[in-house]
């Protein structure tokens, strides 16, 4: 009510936006992003005593500065975009999955086990192919669980899966120890199952998977029925039964795809890059693969660039911090949640709008205004009645 | 009697709708005052406007006299004014007695004030010592005798608890904010209290979640009577509650007027208002009717009050061309949320080619019914039968697999055009593919399908082209965000083998649809949230009428719309009626269901209340049934009038079998 | 055997007690607080580093080595609950997304500190020593083995959540935070300002969670700084779950939690197993999350506005 609330809070009120262009809610975005660099620039030169300019320069020489870096920087990039690719279609549908970092280690697991024990026995590319379907059958089974639950008994998907993470790390931390007792607690490289390099370099393969996955998903969830059904479930459970989808055949369909990535993201990091597996191998990239995924507004390509600027920033500083002497991957993680939370913030300012006491103003009536609703009218009349008290009031 | 409130020539608008116009009223203390109408016309709004909910364009409000504004509820509370609403604002885990007190603020504790009356207190006493020092010097006493050690320590006390005392204040506050009072001996005592005065019947330690629609209401009033109201105002009390609570909640209601409180009650229940108001304030289209003691008048002169003359809205109506059964409804009932019966034993049938309306204040099952014919909602028992208009059409097999055409055949479903009956039996599946696709095989009869226990999926998958327009447009049948051309294809994007959605159809329905039917829209792209209402309206009844339905349910199709919107609305469905279409009409205002059907179904508790003819039927009679509770006082004063129309009725549905 | 193990747990429990207790006030208040493992990370470096800079200058002062670390502490956990509130209450951004944006920054910014300063580990490791043996009694008693053998600041986890119980339960402000967790819409038509409470829940709320991770780096690493703190935080979510939302019954869990994560020292089993031991506290409390919604008892639920901001104009 808005009368109500203008006793206390006389100077401004909030008005939901109905209407905002496109390209002014992404200048709004772009505008967070060069605030938060420039935050970051302060915080540099607060902390290391680097002049912003030259930690400008640092940060793109640490990413885009030779070659190999470059070649590094898109194989990181194709990885936390796997990553996010994983966790979209659920989050598409409002299923808060924040357990793909879980599920991407129980792929690398399950791949990893088939190495372990089939490695050298039978023939390469048969391993390689049992690896992932290996892969592909953890990630899947790690992600329905939680989706089971979330459809029989509406189970909270957030805590479930997030607890899910932490079994999936013990028990590869317990299956290292088995098979690499009183040691190091580190797996050997493997030597059997690893994918083919391609010139000489073994990401490639990672990076061609994430593109066409890539394609595949913005396919998938843009003009397939599946994908559909996944935007309305999402927008409107309630509509979804009326038209005769069934929800949590849905969810658990939409789950298993969830987990399908995340089979294949753990194959790629174990048989494609690391050809060895710790606790760690995901390296918390499930966790800002959502914020990826979220910032880009689950559209599969808009995760590039989301992603870019992700591996940018953390490349770019990890350069600042060597520049400044200091070796630690800490500095990169304050950046990137400094960079996350201005534009998780400015989200604010495309759906509200500030309508301060002096020049208030009613709400942009919506579009055909011959025919208004009762609900529209009846905020525009509210807005009105709590303006003329604002008035007496002052 | 003195006046509580007295409003003044009230007026209200919400855009271009005006919901009261030129009300004035006056609330009485130590009275029952009913506020009549039927939905829409006002009644709610008028008593939000007292309750600080919305706030009027025109007029002015006293109470007790003195002219007042107000503004928001606490203003509201202010001048002892209390508004039970429909949706009640409890919290469900807490206690009747936590939801009672919560948000009462703590006594006043002002810090300067306590010190100020501390100080005053110690330096009396201490002066008081003082005195007593001087006098005992005066009176030459010396300083090393026991008495002066005696006045010597009390001036030592005195000074030593102030400085106690007062360097508590502090935590003393804090101790008052916080404290453990909020279930304290005292505070129960007092709700006891309220509870026993009014004979309230609830247990304070209950939660609510434990507890039925009624004990809720009761915590809601009792809420209001702790804040100490003097006046009441109940929206609809009885709309949830059994004949049984209400007698309980009318005591109540009676012995707070003994007490001297105002109350007023808003409904639309006329046997209600005869039993319990003092008098009764009639509303009708935002406007006062007037009001009158309730001794002096009866059901029937409200009635006429409430609905008024009938007006003629010229809305064309043709004869219904060949009637036929096409839906059946069958001792239907389905239960709502809170596990009561919001349809009960409802039997009716829709024929193909009329309009059926449904009249009935709403929220008296029209929900519930047309969700639980559409495989929305559990039908606790009953029949839901449809007739698919079928004779002497081709089997395809869109609909049905080549295994069920082979089964029906020998259940003898078929016939050659030439009307021999088809025989499938040694015919190979090529022979029996070829005959189907040339359309050799028709239908012997209507086919009959029992839609109960059926999902929307299988009921749309049975090819029985059922559309439905849901009352809440936004959040169920369409997806506000998505765009016109998306929400097209909801009801289509399954066609088809392809894993893709299919665009180009719902993009050219899209178009379609915006040309026809005159949406207001940038473009087809534009999310359906930013259109208007009436437009909203548009696209999803020009969607659901493009699938050539067979049946088709609207419910309020009309609600917020102008009088454009609406005609073409009524256009559309007229229209759909003359293409043989079944189409069920739930609506609130009389005049349009009394202009647009052919027959009216009212509905009222859940039940049948009659089935009558449109064309025949006045306004006051069918006012009586929505007003009426179907118990057999009730039923006996308005079976007379009706008795001979509800025959006709029968009659003619005995002709059309 | 059986006596220091309970010791051991004992003390650890009062980690896992902070975190929990800390989120259990900002869930109350309608707030999932998914930014705690940072926020307890932040607490831990901002106390170390507080003691490092008081020993640099050479202040020596056992109540300012006590109570100015944890002053700075509580005050940088407050600070991020200030933000995290500020982004979810005023800006009403997802609460997920801005919880694990916040424990990215917290836990990066701790990290970054504590490797920063290398060396105050070392020397802070000396002081720990004060927290330890303050209040600690020393006896071959197994009761005063058990339970009155610990610091400072394990008594005070227990009293901070006794107190949390009671202020919860049992008075006005409690009354109106769980209602404003519960029904915002409710509360705020009772006169109730939701928008403070729920600012102040999640400040306090964070600034307890913090003193977790004081507690935690200085009481019982013994000053030693690991990358530990983040998987406390965790757990500690998790506890919440574990103890359907009551702090008082956290005292318990918390101890059956800090008992099972230290288990695998006192019993026989291998090197391996130890890790499947720690797996335990995870899977009972997916089993705890699932039997609470399959039996769907109004008492044992979260609060039902957990996760969703208010907009009062939206109704």
């Amino acid at each position: 009510m808005t009368e109500q609330k203008k006793t206390r809070e006389p100077l401004f009120h909030l008005v939901k936006r109905i209407n905002v262009p496109a390209w002014q809610a992404w200048a709004i975005r772009g505008g967070a992003i060069v605030g938060g660099f420039l935050l970051i620039g302060i915080l540099i030169y607060a902390f290391l005593g680097i002049f912003p300019t030259d930690a400008y320069r640092y940060m793109f020489e640490g990413a885009f500065g030779s070659q190999y870096r470059v070649m590094v920087l898109l194989r990181d990039l194709a990885i936390l975009l796997l990553f996010a690719l994983a966790v979209t279609p659920a989050f598409k549908m409002k299923f808060w999955n924040i357990g793909a970092e879980g599920q991407v280690l129980m792929g690398a697991y399950c791949c990893m086990v088939c190495l372990y024990y089939l490695g050298g026995k039978i023939n390469n590319v048969v391993l390689i192919f049992i690896a992932l379907a290996c892969a592909i059958l953890g990630g899947a089974i790690w992600a329905v669980i939680p989706a089971l639950f979330k459809a029989k008994w509406n189970t909270n998907e957030t805590l479930f899966t997030l607890m899910m993470n932490y079994v999936s790390v013990r028990i590869i931390e317990y299956t290292i120890k088995v098979w690499v007792p009183g040691g190091t607690g580190v797996l050997p490289t493997m030597h059997y199952g690893n994918l083919p390099t391609i010139a000489g370099e073994n990401f490639w393969f990672s990076i061609i998977v994430a593109l066409v996955l890539t394609a595949v998903m913005y396919t998938y969830l843009r003009f397939s029925k599946h994908g559909y059904e996944i935007t309305v479930v999402g927008e409107s459970e309630n509509t979804a039964r009326y038209i005769g989808i069934n929800v949590k055949k849905v969810i658990i369909r939409t789950l298993i795809l969830s987990g399908i990535i995340c089979g294949v993201t753990g194959f790629l990091l174990v048989s494609g890059i690391n050809h060895s597996l710790t606790s760690e191998s995901a390296g918390g990239r499930g966790f800002t693969a959502i914020l990826v995924s979220w910032l880009a507004k689950f559209n599969p390509v808009g995760m590039i660039f989301t992603s870019l600027l992700v591996v940018f920033l953390s490349a770019g500083t990890d350069e600042i911090m060597t520049k400044g002497g200091i070796t630690t991957s800490f500095f990169s993680q304050v950046v990137t949640g400094l960079m996350f939370l201005l534009i998780i913030g400015c989200e604010f300012f495309i759906n509200y709008k500030i309508v301060f006491r002096h020049h208030a103003e009613a709400p942009k009536t919506p579009i055909g205004t011959g025919s208004t609703t009762a609900e529209t009218a009846l905020t525009a009349s509210e807005d009105a009645s709590a303006d003329a008290a604002k008035e007496e009031n002052v | 009697m003195e006046n509580a409130i007295e409003m003044k020539n009230i007026t209200k608008t919400f855009g271009s709708v005006i919901a009261n116009k030129n009300v004035s009223l006056e609330i009485r203390k130590g009275e029952i005052l009913s506020v009549l109408g039927e939905n829409g016309c006002g009644k709610t709004t008028l008593m939000n406007m007292i309750a600080g909910i919305y706030y009027p364009d025109e007029g002015q409000i006293f109470v007790n006299g003195e002219e007042v504004t107000i503004k928001n509820p606490k203003d509201a509370f202010r001048y002892k004014i209390g508004m039970i609403h429909q949706h009640f604002k409890l919290v469900d885990v807490f206690t009747a007695a936590d939801n009672i007190i919560l948000g009462e603020k703590m006594p006043e504790f002002n810090l300067r004030k306590e010190y100020k009356r501390l100080q005053k207190k110690y330096k009396g006493q201490f002066k008081a010592l003082k005195a007593q020092e001087k006098t005992y010097f005066e009176e030459g006493g010396s300083r090393f005798t026991k008495e002066y050690g005696e006045i010597v320590r009390k001036e030592t006390g005195v000074f030593n608890r102030a400085l106690l005392h007062i360097g508590s204040l502090g935590w003393i506050k804090l101790w008052k904010h916080a404290k453990f009072n909020y279930l304290s001996a005292m505070r129960v005592k007092k709700l006891q209290a309220i509870v026993d005065t009014y004979g309230f019947q609830l247990d304070l330690s209950k939660k609510i979640y434990e507890m039925s629609v009624s004990e809720k209401q009761t915590v809601e009033i009792i809420k209001t009577l702790y804040r100490g109201a003097e006046i009441l105002i109940l929206d609809e009390p009885t709309a949830v509650l059994t004949p049984q609570e209400i007698r309980k909640l009318f005591e109540v209601l009676r012995i707070m007027r003994e007490n001297g409180k105002a109350v007023v009650i808003i409904t639309h229940k006329l046997n209600e208002v005869m039993e319990i108001s003092d008098r009764v304030a009639v509303l009708r289209k935002g406007e006062h009717i007037a009001t009158v003691n309730t001794r002096e008048t009866n059901e029937k002169q409200l009635t006429e009050m409430m609905v008024g003359k009938k007006v003629d809205l010229n809305i064309a109506r043709k004869d219904p061309v060949d009637p036929k059964p096409r839906l059946i409804i069958e001792h239907m009932t389905v239960k709502n949320r809170d596990g009561i019966n919001a349809v009960d034993d409802v039997s009716f049938t829709v024929n193909g080619g009329e309009i059926l309306g449904i009249a009935g204040i709403s929220g008296n099952g029209q929900k519930e019914l047309l969700e639980g014919i559409a495989g929305l909602q559990k039908v606790e028992c009953g029949d839901i039968i449809f007739h698919n208009p079928k004779k002497n059409k081709p089997v395809t097999f869109f609909h049905h697999s080549l295994k069920k055409i082979k089964r029906m055949a020998a259940e003898g479903f078929f016939h050659y055009p030439n009307g021999e009956k088809v025989d499938l039996k040694g015919k190979r599946k090529k022979e029996i593919v070829e005959l189907v696709n040339k359309e050799q095989i028709l239908f012997y009869e209507d086919e009959i399908i029992d839609l109960r226990h059926r999902t929307p999926r299988e009921i749309q998958e049975l090819g029985i082209k059922l559309s439905f327009v849901p009352e809440d447009r936004l959040n169920m049948g369409l997806v506000g965000n998505m765009s016109i051309v998306d929400n097209m294809a909801l009801r289509s994007y399954r066609k088809g083998k392809s894993v893709f959605v299919n665009k180009k159809r719902p993009k050219n329905l899209a178009d379609t649809i915006i040309r026809d039917l005159e949406v207001v829209t940038p473009s087809d792209m534009t999310p359906v949230r930013r259109l208007s209402g009436g437009n909203v309206q548009k696209v999803l009844v020009g969607r659901e009428i493009s699938s050539s339905p067979k049946v088709l349910m609207a419910a309020y199709p009309v609600r917020g719309l102008d009088i454009n919107s609406s005609y073409l609305i009524y256009n559309l469905l007229n229209q759909q009626k003359e293409k043989n279409v079944a189409v069920v009409f739930v609506g609130e205002d009389l005049d349009v269901l009394l202009a647009l059907s052919d027959r009216l179904v009212v509905l009222s508790g859940g039940k049948v209340a009659g089935i009558v003819d449109a064309r025949t039927v006045t306004k006051e009679e069918v006012g009586l049934m929505m007003l009426s509770r179907a118990s057999v006082e009730d039923s006996k004063l308005f079976a007379d009038a009706l008795g001979k129309k509800q025959n006709d009725d029968e009659k003619e549905e005995g002709e059309n079998d | 055997m059986i006596v220091p193990f309970l010791s051991e747990a004992l003390k650890l429990s009062a980690a896992f007690l902070y975190g929990s207790t800390g989120e259990i006030v900002i869930e109350k208040s309608g707030h999932l607080n998914l930014g705690i493992p940072g926020v307890m990370s932040v607490g831990g470096a901002v106390g170390c580093v507080t003691v490092y800079y008081l020993l640099k200058a050479k202040i020596y002062s056992t109540f300012l080595l006590l109570f100015l670390p944890l002053l700075t502490t509580i005050v940088a956990g407050g600070l991020m609950g200030l933000l995290y509130s500020f982004m979810t209450v005023t800006l009403r951004a997802n609460q997920n997304v801005t919880g694990l944006a916040l424990t990215s920054l917290g836990v990066g910014l701790a990290g970054y500190i504590m490797t920063q300063k290398g060396e105050a580990a070392l020397i802070v490791g000396k002081t720990s020593k004060i927290f330890a043996s303050l209040f600690q009694i020393q006896s071959e008693n197994w009761f005063v083995k058990i339970f009155l053998s610990h610091g400072l600041l394990f008594y005070l986890a227990i009293i901070i959540a006794i107190v949390t119980q009671i202020v919860l339960n049992r008075t006005r402000v409690g009354l109106h935070l769980r209602a404003v967790g519960e029904n915002p819409a409710t509360a705020d038509s009772a006169g109730i300002n939701v928008t403070a409470y729920r600012y102040i829940a999640t400040i306090i709320g964070s600034a307890i969670a913090a003193i977790g991770g004081h507690f935690t780096i200085m009481e019982y690493m013994g000053g030693n700084w690991e990358y530990i703190l983040e998987g406390f935080g965790w757990l500690s979510v998790a506890l919440v779950i574990f103890t359907v939302w009551r702090p008082a019954l956290s005292i318990l869990g918390s101890v059956i939690f800090g008992g099972l994560y230290i288990a695998a020292a006192y019993i026989n089993v291998s090197f391996a197993q130890t890790e499947l031991i720690k797996t335990i506290p995870y899977v009972i409390t997916i089993i705890v999350l699932i039997i609470t919604s399959i039996v769907g008892s109004k008492k044992a639920q979260p609060p039902a506005s957990l996760g969703m901001n208010y907009f009062r104009e939206e109704r």
